[in-house]
């Protein structure tokens, strides 16, 4: 470390592009010259603020997080979170905070903008809020705990996104918006009406041309908005999103330039009126233009990296189409939208008011170019106009052709039509040209090529365009595009279950040997192993602890237990239908006394014995199959538990015995190994205690038998089951789940559960009738003979290893010393154990 | 005692008897207790027969979570090289010389392993 030659660089910010720029500087090498401190007012470190409405869709910080935990550490980055710069001093060239005085030699400010609340009585009450930050969603969200209603003050992108998220959040939400129609900046007249309607039809008020006056409190609700013409609209929380204003404040107060309208007046190379000084992001004012969006703001933070460096790369403007799902309603807007940037202009419109769907080309006065388009209710055609629109390409002769629907001569611009500049990544500047020379580089896959040139691992909107691309080019260069499970087989997983059927083949060795890598890579690995693992189970559904398939198990598979953070595992006994006997429940727990386990009722309606050592498994499995319980499959990709209601023998409304039909489907398909875990749940009746539409498999009782629902989970992504077939007798059940697991099991991507499956089976669920129902494939026999074998070779996996002795010897600490983990420490909460040491993970 | 029949140079002062090859699982790992005079440890040791070398041993402990469970972590190659991949959080380890693929400060204690007949020794 030679400090006193490298230069102190301070960057205010640790938003999008202060952290985008840091990342440029580390790629750089520029660590080498600069010692770089950064300073956020936030508590977090950089997160994705363009996916902030994620956070209230299961999304945390961490996930959100432009970078892991230690980034700014391991590259020697000084970031100081929750520490705001409150003043410059340009002659000291210092910058204050709470803490200090900190030297810089250059400085760069990129502190983004904040949300405008407009100058309205009343707005510092409780409950009006804004749409910016982590700390405002959650500020948010504990207002909306107490609310039934809010209400959202304008009608533009981020405005419909807060109000997205006030319909998320359960309340009932309205809009208000002072222009004459929605999104004023990307659409028109005809479009906004259109995405009004759309709006409402989703149960979201929309009012426009209103302007508040004030606000004061409510009578019915917390607060009461009053508008121009004295009427009033009740609300319990308003949220403000009526534009952002550059964070210009520091740069204010120590005189730099500053636009008339704020923002601080950047040059193209992003150098402030003090050449110590760089401004980049929402807060810099370029060519009388602020850049609201994130693309810009990376193309800045490279400008600044040249100017720091001195490198070439200026900043010249960028472009400003976007491409929205607002509330499930696509609006897209691209350059010159409105036509009124462009005399001479000529205007091509396509409104269809039925599938309401509104497009509109702003075509120049020769018919030859794309200088605009507006899109509402439809992107299918935003990707191919913008690469008219951004490559300068000569339109086709009708160029209503573009926007009318199902003109079969529609001039698709497949990526072949792409000229090498066409800008495919405007986040991280990759245009198609790049492309190609990653590939000519080496880089022969789509994550090859994503992390060569960054492309899609900005904002996320090129994903489809850039795969296109690849795949086009790869198959132009003759290379396959690669659908290969891992690196071991250059085969999908529907593949390799097809050939260990149609050859019959037993283990993994056998399979890589005649159908995998060969020599150093035959080994397989964590992809491949499991995968071939649970193929062979679908299919032959032997033993997995067999010599053959021990090595080859996901760990928890191997030890038949859940392994915990701390290295312990978890017992689940199978506890059917969620019924136990007294005299069962005594024995769990006494053995839970006996081993010091942790014990709790799971979601899946059955108890989990937390904390066994790995010495003690076969004991304890040892006592609970004595007492006739069996594996619970908790560690497999397998069924897990078939959820009851109490149903018709105890419930004045049911009207099957749910129990009974849960217990006889547990234990029909337990053992039954799949692409991922399977869960199923019986109701007694349409109430539906059991959450049966929440499962891969539901069954809810009729009258007249059974209603069956598929491919439903609950999970990171919840999705309602659909209903598949109505009133089946038990026969007809079994036949019919029979049938759809088995062809799941065929055809379906590693680790893909039902509902992903199904979305993405080419004819939906139509199909899945079709071959299930009216047996199209005619394979409906051959899946049921399937299922009945899996059925008849079922074996409780503990009871199969507890009387191998050689099986029983992977169940020890260490191979050549008695004693357990000396680390694994408990201490106890609650009256019960759990893990004294936390993880650091 | 000889130590001609170890696979590997023997620096024939530190070399020690650690288990026995009965015990280890093939294409897998098992966990052993090491005693040796610079204080105990606990080694993961895994076993490609077949493969050059056959047997690999480093740390059990998973740096990550601190638990030790890294010899029941799958065992497969990736370009070519062995790894294991941990059971908790699924990073993956190079059998060699311990050296974590996806973070490249992180690498584990390893030792020097081989069989001396029916035997398995290691190096401290
Ligand atoms: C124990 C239990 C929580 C509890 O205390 O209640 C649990 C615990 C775990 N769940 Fe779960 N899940 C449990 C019910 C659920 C439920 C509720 C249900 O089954 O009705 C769900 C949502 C329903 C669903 O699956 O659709 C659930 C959705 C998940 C998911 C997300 C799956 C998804 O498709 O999004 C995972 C992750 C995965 O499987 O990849 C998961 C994974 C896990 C793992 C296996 C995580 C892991 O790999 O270590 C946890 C193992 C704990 C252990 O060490 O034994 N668990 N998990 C529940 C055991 C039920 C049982 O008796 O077998
Ligand atoms: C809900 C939402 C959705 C969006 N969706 C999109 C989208 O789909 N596409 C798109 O392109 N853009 C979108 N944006 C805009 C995008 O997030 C911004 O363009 C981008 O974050 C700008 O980055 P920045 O670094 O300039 O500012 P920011 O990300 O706001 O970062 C500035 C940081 O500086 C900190 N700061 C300010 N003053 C100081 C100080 N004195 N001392 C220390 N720290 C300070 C702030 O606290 C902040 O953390 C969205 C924004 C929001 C809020
Ligand atoms: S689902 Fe029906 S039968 Fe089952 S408990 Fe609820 S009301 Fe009773
Ligand atoms: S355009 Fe944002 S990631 Fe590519």
């Amino acid at each position: 470390m030679t400090p006193a030659t490298k230069l102190n660089l301070i960057i205010i910010g640790n938003g999008m592009v202060g952290h985008h720029l840091v990342e440029q500087l580390v790629e750089a090498d520029a660590l080498e010259q600069f010692s770089v401190t950064v300073f956020g007012e936030e508590r977090q470190r950089a997160y994705d603020r363009v996916h902030l409405s994620d956070y209230f869709n299961g999304s945390d910080a961490e996930t959100l997080a432009l970078c892991d935990a230690d980034y700014y550490v391991r590259h020697g980055v000084t970031l100081r979170s929750g520490e705001a710069v409150t003043a410059i001093d340009r002659e000291a060239r210092e910058v204050v905070t709470s803490s200090g005085r900190y030297g810089y030699d250059r400085l760069v400010l990129a502190t983004g903008s904040y949300p405008f609340v407009p100058p309205i009585e009343g707005r510092e009450r409780d409950g009006c809020l804004v749409y910016r930050t982590l700390d405002d969603l959650d500020a948010i969200r504990s207002a909306a705990e107490h609310a039934s209603n809010g209400v959202v003050v304008g009608g533009g992108l981020l405005g419909l996104e807060a109000a997205n998220a006030l319909r998320g959040l359960n309340l009932d939400a309205a809009v208000v918006e002072f222009a004459p129609r929605l999104m004023p900046m990307q659409v028109d007249a005809e479009g906004g009406e259109l995405l009004k309607e759309k709006i409402e039809a989703l149960g979201v008020q929309v009012l426009t041309e209103r302007a508040t006056q004030r606000i004061e409190a409510g009578e019915r609700s917390r607060l009461r908005m009053v508008f121009q013409d004295d009427k009033v609209l009740e609300t319990d929380l308003i949220v403000f999103s009526a534009g952002i204003r550059p964070r210009d404040e520091l740069a204010r107060a120590c005189d730099l330039a500053i636009g008339e309208r704020g923002g601080v007046v950047i040059d193209d190379a992003c150098q402030t009126s003090d050449p110590a000084i760089l401004a980049i992001g929402e807060v810099a004012l370029w060519n009388q233009s602020i850049f609201g969006l994130v693309a810009p703001g990376y193309q800045m933070a490279k400008a600044a990296l040249a100017t720091l460096l001195g490198g070439e790369t200026r900043f010249t403007g960028a472009d400003m189409s976007t491409k929205l799902k607002l509330l499930g309603v696509d609006v897209g807007a691209i350059g010159d939208a409105h036509g009124n940037q462009n005399p001479g202009a000529r205007m091509f419109r396509y409104l269809d008011p039925l599938k309401q769907v509104y497009r509109k080309l702003v075509v120049s006065s020769d018919g030859k170019k794309l200088l605009g388009a507006m899109l509402v209710g439809d992107n299918g055609a935003y990707d191919t106009l913008l690469q008219y629109y951004a490559n300068g390409i000569e339109l086709p002769a009708e160029p209503a052709s573009l926007i009318l629907p199902n003109t079969s001569d529609a001039p698709l611009l497949g990526p072949g039509a792409l000229p090498d500049t066409a800008m495919i990544c405007s986040c991280h500047n990759v245009t198609k040209g790049g492309i190609c020379s990653a590939i000519e580089g080496g880089a022969s896959d789509l994550a090859a090529i994503k992390g060569t040139t960054k492309a899609s691992t900005g904002c996320g909107g090129c994903a489809t365009l850039l795969k296109s691309v690849v795949d086009f080019e790869l198959e132009a260069r003759g290379v396959e595009v690669d659908k290969s499970l891992c690196e071991h087989f250059a085969h999908t997983r529907q593949e390799l279950y097809d050939i260990v059927r149609v050859e019959g083949i037993k283990t993994f060795s056998e399979l890589i040997e005649k159908h995998g890598a060969k020599g150093a890579h035959a080994l397989g690995c964590d992809i491949c192993k499991p995968a071939v693992a649970s193929i062979l189970a679908s299919c032959f559904n032997e033993p997995i602890t067999d010599a053959a398939h021990i090595p080859l198990q996901d760990t928890n598979d191997t030890f038949m237990a859940n392994m915990q953070k701390n290295g312990t595992y978890s017992v689940v006994p199978r506890i059917a239908g969620g019924e136990i006997t007294p005299d069962k429940l005594v024995v769990l727990g006494q053995v839970a006394q006996k081993y010091a386990l942790y014990t709790k009722i799971t979601g899946g309606q059955r108890i989990d014995l937390f904390g066994a050592r790995l010495e003690d498994l076969p004991a304890i499995w040892g006592e609970l199959i004595a007492a006739g319980f069996e594996t619970g499959h908790a560690y497999g990709k397998s069924l897990r538990t078939v959820k009851s209601c109490v149903g018709s023998t105890w419930c004045r409304y049911g009207v099957q015995d749910s129990v009974g039909m849960a217990i006889k489907l547990e234990h029909r398909y337990k053992g039954l190994r799949a692409p991922h875990k399977i869960k199923f749940g019986v109701s007694g009746c349409t109430r539906e205690c059991a959450e049966a539409q929440s499962k891969d498999i539901g069954v809810i009782a009729t009258e007249n038998g059974w209603n069956l629902y598929v491919c439903g989970n609950g999970g990171m992504r919840p999705r309602h089951a659909e209903l598949f077939a109505t009133d089946l007798d038990d026969e007809a059940l079994y036949r019919t789940i029979d049938r759809l697991l088995m062809f799941y099991i065929r055809t379906a991507d590693r680790l893909q559960r039902t509902s992903v499956w199904r979305e993405n089976l080419d004819g939906g669920l139509d199909y899945l009738k079709e071959v299930i129902l009216d047996d199209s494939l005619g394979l409906g026999a051959e899946l049921e003979r399937q299922m009945q074998h899996v059925v008849d070779h079922y074996q409780c996996e503990w009871a199969n290893a507890i009387d191998d002795p050689e099986k029983l010897k992977r169940f020890r600490s260490f191979v050549n010393d008695a004693r357990p983990d000396p680390s694994i420490i408990m201490t106890s909460e609650r009256g019960q154990p759990r893990p004294a040491v936390t993880s650091s993970h | 005692m000889t130590t001609t029949a170890l696979e590997l140079p023997a620096n024939v002062a530190t070399w020690q008897r650690l288990c026995a090859k009965a015990d280890l699982v093939p294409f897998s790992g098992v966990a052993a207790w090491l005693e040796a005079p610079s204080g105990a440890a606990q080694v993961a040791l895994f076993y490609l027969p077949g493969h050059t070398p056959e047997l690999y041993a480093i740390a059990h402990a998973d740096p990550f979570s601190n638990a030790n469970v890294l010899a029941y972590g799958i065992v497969g190659s990736l370009k070519g090289v062995p790894v294991v991949a941990s059971p908790l959080y699924k990073q993956h380890f190079r059998l060699e010389d311990g050296q974590c693929l996806e973070d490249e400060n992180v690498k584990l204690r390893s030792w020097r392993v081989g069989f001396n007949g029916n035997e398995v020794w290691i190096a401290t």
